[in-house]
């Protein structure tokens, strides 16, 4: 009932539209964002001001000289100024901005948002530049293909951290006009602590945490030569034994995957806080996949078990990243 | 596809492009600019060039201050002035060239751009012919390119061309609409420097000898004829211009003709109706044939039958105008004009002085002096040449009794001279002889070498009586043309007889201009009344122009944005109904993922939608079908639009 008496309101109310859509502009949308025609604003640029007041002082010169074919300059280039508004017009309009990938990058490296670019028409976009915080890049899209465009942001701190908005704009085909839009698609990348820099080794496997069972006597006797698989550490390649064989191998250990390793978060110096404690954390897990260890992560309220591989790596980092302390 | 952002100083090839069209633009000023000018443009231009191809650095900026300062110094001292229209043009040569080596980033390029755009205009000062408008297109179309280059730099050369072009073809329906709409307003605003008006050719304000002959190797047109039905005979086509009483023994001198609002003649026989389209000189002479009897709208005309305008003819004008060729003149007959046009200068010329008065004793009346004064003229063996001899202090006597040889303005300068000597009231007309029909348009053509001198002489109860001393010696001069008077190696090339075809393409090419500066330069504050009166504006006042030019400009931008729009859009159906069937559901935060397809895109939002799953999984197969099917069916876009159509969330 209610509705049935607000919706002929709303048609009529702009301030209500209006507010519908400054608020929602900010927020991020999630898919595919169409640049609709209401989306694209055009407003002349510094150079198309100066290209008009350039043609109102021609304009009086060709009065002042009756220069017939002073105006017939004039108008011309006044023609084409005004034309040149509907070509950057329609070089951004109905363009398909959706979101792409983003790798995990750790916190004060640059995080790459691909953002795919769709040029849904049979005409060439051109010089498109997206803005976002001061990172600018641009690019050209042929008819009806996608673009990929990545927009590099510097990571501050560890968690998610969301693309903020991204104004895309134009002004081709003469630089005298600008369209742009601005536009927030649904993306974050996940930002992964810090690894700290100090010099210190990763703590040793400690017998009395009863965890850690020592399989053999060295840890790092040399067992015998595999295939390398890309995952493997380049210190373990067998260089001599390749440069005989032409196929690449590894060196195998035994005792190495008898190597396990507890982190915990409570297990640090005194003084330390939360992110110093993750970014150490953070080191750990580096070095102890880099070393090809079985590892597990203690941290207040969580617990990930035993594991190595990418896979439990990046598991291991996306905590820390994600910690919250209770 | 993606590329950083550098903004680096241009390619070679846009750098040349931009260099080429300023280049066109500037090289009509470059005959008239000061040779250091031209030098210095040059000179920048292929230091700027070569930098662009070697990749070397710019010269300092304290080196381009000192030069600025040098170049305005330099204008300043070629000119005594920095404002004014040849100071401002050099200037602005100056300045381009200048910035050219201080081009860095697009922004620049921007600067020079729209300061190449006013060069072009600075170029119609001085000519606006139709080959000027065209290397002006070519340079507008060069600059407009680079200017395209600055905003995409990844873009070739060619690409930014065509851009350019099919901009300005996109801007000309605009063009002509404010061409014609824009209310016009007749100039100057204010007043316009002296030397604005410089170097146009024509009749001058006194006659020597020379003075005419120098004309007579001009094909410049001096102003075109359309005449209302027949055309009168050539022989009676005298286009009457400055009339001159003083003579100072070399030069004759216009005298102190009363100014009336009309003239008065008997006239005889048929009127001659017809439209005169005058080019610019400078003067304020209109020219009518003689005698004209309806006055243009601001003219006024002088006792000895001169039409003036009120303002000196600084543009191209056209009037129309009633003339009668036969006619008795009965005004401008006082005493005391009379009585001036015997006056004869000091010592001068004693022996045309003596036959002068000798004809007097011998023969009394003034007819009979006349009669044998051109009878002296034809039997004299006089030669009409457009290459005289030159003449030393008694120019009439060393002409009349020496060499023999001269031009209209001898025969007419002497034969007067020899009236007066006799006591006969005689005056000399300049003006224009004759005129070329251009079979073309049907115009008439009077050329600068169609310029002539003639003599009128007082006779009582007939008033003033034309008298051709040229006619007499040379009749071809005054029936078929100057080509046809004179050796054929001393006309102009294009005049000769011989060269037909020349002249078939000369035509040609004289309607082509004729019509353009009839449309486009002749367009004025009254034309375009004209014009919008005869379209139906009830009252072309300003207003009404400006709402017609407004309204009219933005149904064809309208247009234009419905094309450019439409014609590139994507017009798949199937993809069209299948992206709004996904709006439907991305509206209510059921966006299908990009590496969705329409099948698990359907699968995965059916729970979402108790009520309508089936018809979405429909939709989903449909377009499966339509889009990858093997043999999609005949109605099954029309079904799937339907399917879209209905579909409700």
């Amino acid at each position: 009932m209610l509705q049935r008496v607000l919706q002929p309101l709303r048609k009529y109310s702009r301030i209500y539209d209006f507010a519908q859509w400054f608020y929602r502009r900010h927020a991020p949308e999630p898919g595919t964002i169409v640049l609709t025609q209401r989306r694209v604003y055009v407003l002349p640029s510094r150079q198309g001001l100066v290209f008009g007041t350039s043609m109102v002082v021609m304009l009086i010169g060709s009065i002042n000289y009756n220069l017939s074919l002073g105006y017939v300059l004039t108008f011309l280039l006044t023609g084409m100024g005004v034309v040149s508004i509907l070509h950057t017009f329609r070089n951004l309009a109905r363009l398909a901005v959706s979101p792409g990938r983003v790798d995990p990058v750790f916190a004060g490296e640059v995080a790459q948002f691909h953002v795919h670019i769709e040029n849904p028409d049979r005409h060439d976009r051109f010089s498109l530049v997206l803005t976002c915080k001061g990172e600018m890049v641009s690019c050209d899209i042929p008819a009806q293909r996608v673009g990929v465009v990545v927009i590099r942001q510097r990571a501050q701190k560890r968690g998610w951290m969301p693309l903020e908005r991204v104004t895309l704009e134009t002004r081709y085909p003469l630089g005298l006009t600008r369209a742009w839009s601005y536009v927030r698609p649904e993306m974050r990348a996940l930002v992964y602590p810090t690894p700290d820099d100090a010099l210190l080794p990763m703590p040793q496997a400690r017998p009395e945490a009863g965890d850690a069972i020592s399989v053999g006597s060295g840890s790092d006797d040399f067992f015998g030569l595999r295939t390398y698989q890309p995952s493997d550490s380049p210190r373990h390649v067998a260089w001599k034994a390749a440069a005989r064989t032409d196929t690449p191998l590894t060196k195998v250990f035994i005792g190495r995957a008898a190597s396990e390793l507890w982190f915990d978060f409570d297990d640090m110096p005194q003084g330390f806080d939360t992110e110093a404690r993750l970014s150490r954390l953070s080191r750990w897990v580096l070095l102890a996949t880099q070393s090809g260890a079985r590892y597990g992560l203690r941290l207040p309220g969580t617990q990930i078990p035993l594991g190595d591989g990418e896979g439990h790596r990046e598991a291991c980092l996306r905590t820390l990243a994600l910690f919250e302390r209770a | 596809m993606q590329k950083p952002i550098d903004l680096p100083i241009h390619r070679f090839s846009d750098m040349a492009l931009l260099l080429a069209g300023l280049a066109l633009s500037a090289a009509p000023h470059a005959a008239r600019l000061s040779w250091w000018v031209s030098g210095a443009a040059m000179l920048f231009f292929s230091w700027r060039l070569f930098i662009a191809w070697r990749h070397r650095a710019l010269p300092p900026r304290w080196l381009l201050l000192v030069l600025t300062v040098a170049g305005m110094v330099g204008v300043y001292l070629t000119f005594r002035t920095i404002f004014g229209r040849d100071a401002g043009v050099t200037l602005l040569v100056l300045l381009l060239s200048l910035k050219l080596m201080e081009m860095r980033a697009p922004r620049d390029v921007f600067v020079v751009v729209f300061l190449s755009y006013f060069l072009a205009l600075t170029n119609f000062f001085y000519s606006q012919t139709i080959p000027t408008a065209t290397l002006m297109l070519a340079t507008v179309l060069l600059v407009t390119a680079s200017l395209s280059g600055a905003s995409a730099p990844s873009r070739p050369m060619a690409a930014n061309l065509r851009t350019a072009g099919s901009l300005l073809l996109q801007a000309s329906p605009v063009m002509l609409l404010l061409f014609f709409l824009f209310p016009r307003v007749q100039g100057p605003l204010w007043g316009v420097p002296q030397d604005a008006y410089s170097g146009v050719t024509g009749l001058s304000d006194s006659m020597s000898p020379g003075s005419l002959s120098r004309l007579s190797t001009s094909d410049a047109i001096a102003f075109r004829v359309k005449f209302q039905g027949e055309a009168p005979p050539r022989g009676t086509m005298y286009w009457r211009g400055p009339v001159f009483w003083d003579f100072d023994g070399r030069t004759w001198r216009p005298g102190g003709g009363r100014l009336r609002p009309s003239l008065r003649f008997e006239a005889f026989g048929k009127p001659v109706d017809y439209e005169v389209t005058l080019e610019p000189h400078n003067f304020f002479w209109l020219f009518g044939l003689d005698l004209p009897a309806s006055s243009p709208p601001n003219a006024r005309f002088t006792s000895d039958y001169q039409m003036l305008s009120i303002q000196a003819v600084r543009t191209r004008i056209r009037y129309d105008l009633r003339s009668y060729t036969e006619y008795r003149t009965s005004d401008g007959n006082g005493e005391e004009e009379i009585a001036s046009a015997t006056r004869l200068p000091g010592n001068l010329n004693p022996r045309a002085r003596g036959l002068g008065r000798e004809w007097r004793r011998a023969l009394g009346s003034d007819e009979a002096i006349l009669r044998q004064a051109i009878e002296y003229i034809r039997s004299g063996g006089f030669e009409y040449t457009l290459q005289p001899p030159l003449l030393q202090q008694n120019t009439v006597d060393e002409f009349l009794f020496d060499t023999k040889k001269g031009f209209c303005e001898h025969f007419s300068g002497a034969f007067t001279f020899l009236m007066r000597a006799a006591g006969v009231p005689a005056r000399v007309v300049t003006g224009y002889q004759g005129g070329d029909l251009n079979p073309v348009d049907d115009y008439h053509i009077v050329r600068q070498s169609d310029a002539h001198a003639w003599s009128e002489v007082y006779l009582q109860g007939r008033g003033w009586v034309r008298v051709d001393p040229t006619a007499v010696v040379v009749p071809s001069r005054i029936e078929s043309g100057l080509a046809s008077s004179v050796p054929q190696n001393t006309v102009p090339l294009i005049m000769r007889e011989e060269l037909a075809w020349l002249r078939g393409m000369r035509y040609n090419w004289d309607a082509l201009a004729n019509k353009w500066n009839q449309w486009v330069l002749g367009y004025n504050p009254d034309r375009q009344r004209d014009m919008l009166s005869k379209l139906g504006v009830s009252q072309p006042n300003w207003q009404n122009l400006a709402q017609l030019m407004f309204w009219s400009v933005a149904v064809v931008l309208g247009l234009m944005a419905a094309w450019l729009l439409w014609k590139f859009r994507n017009h798949d159906p199937v993809q069209a109904a299948w992206l709004s069937f996904c709006e439907k559901l991305a509206r209510k935060g059921m966006a299908r993922r990009p590496d969705e397809g329409p099948i698990d895109f359907a699968a995965r939002i059916a729970p979402a939608l108790p009520d309508t799953a089936g018809a979405a999984r429909e939709i989903a197969n449909l377009y499966a079908a339509l889009r990858y099917g093997r043999t999609p069916s005949a109605d099954g876009v029309a079904r799937l639009r339907r399917a879209v159509g209905a579909f409700k969330i």
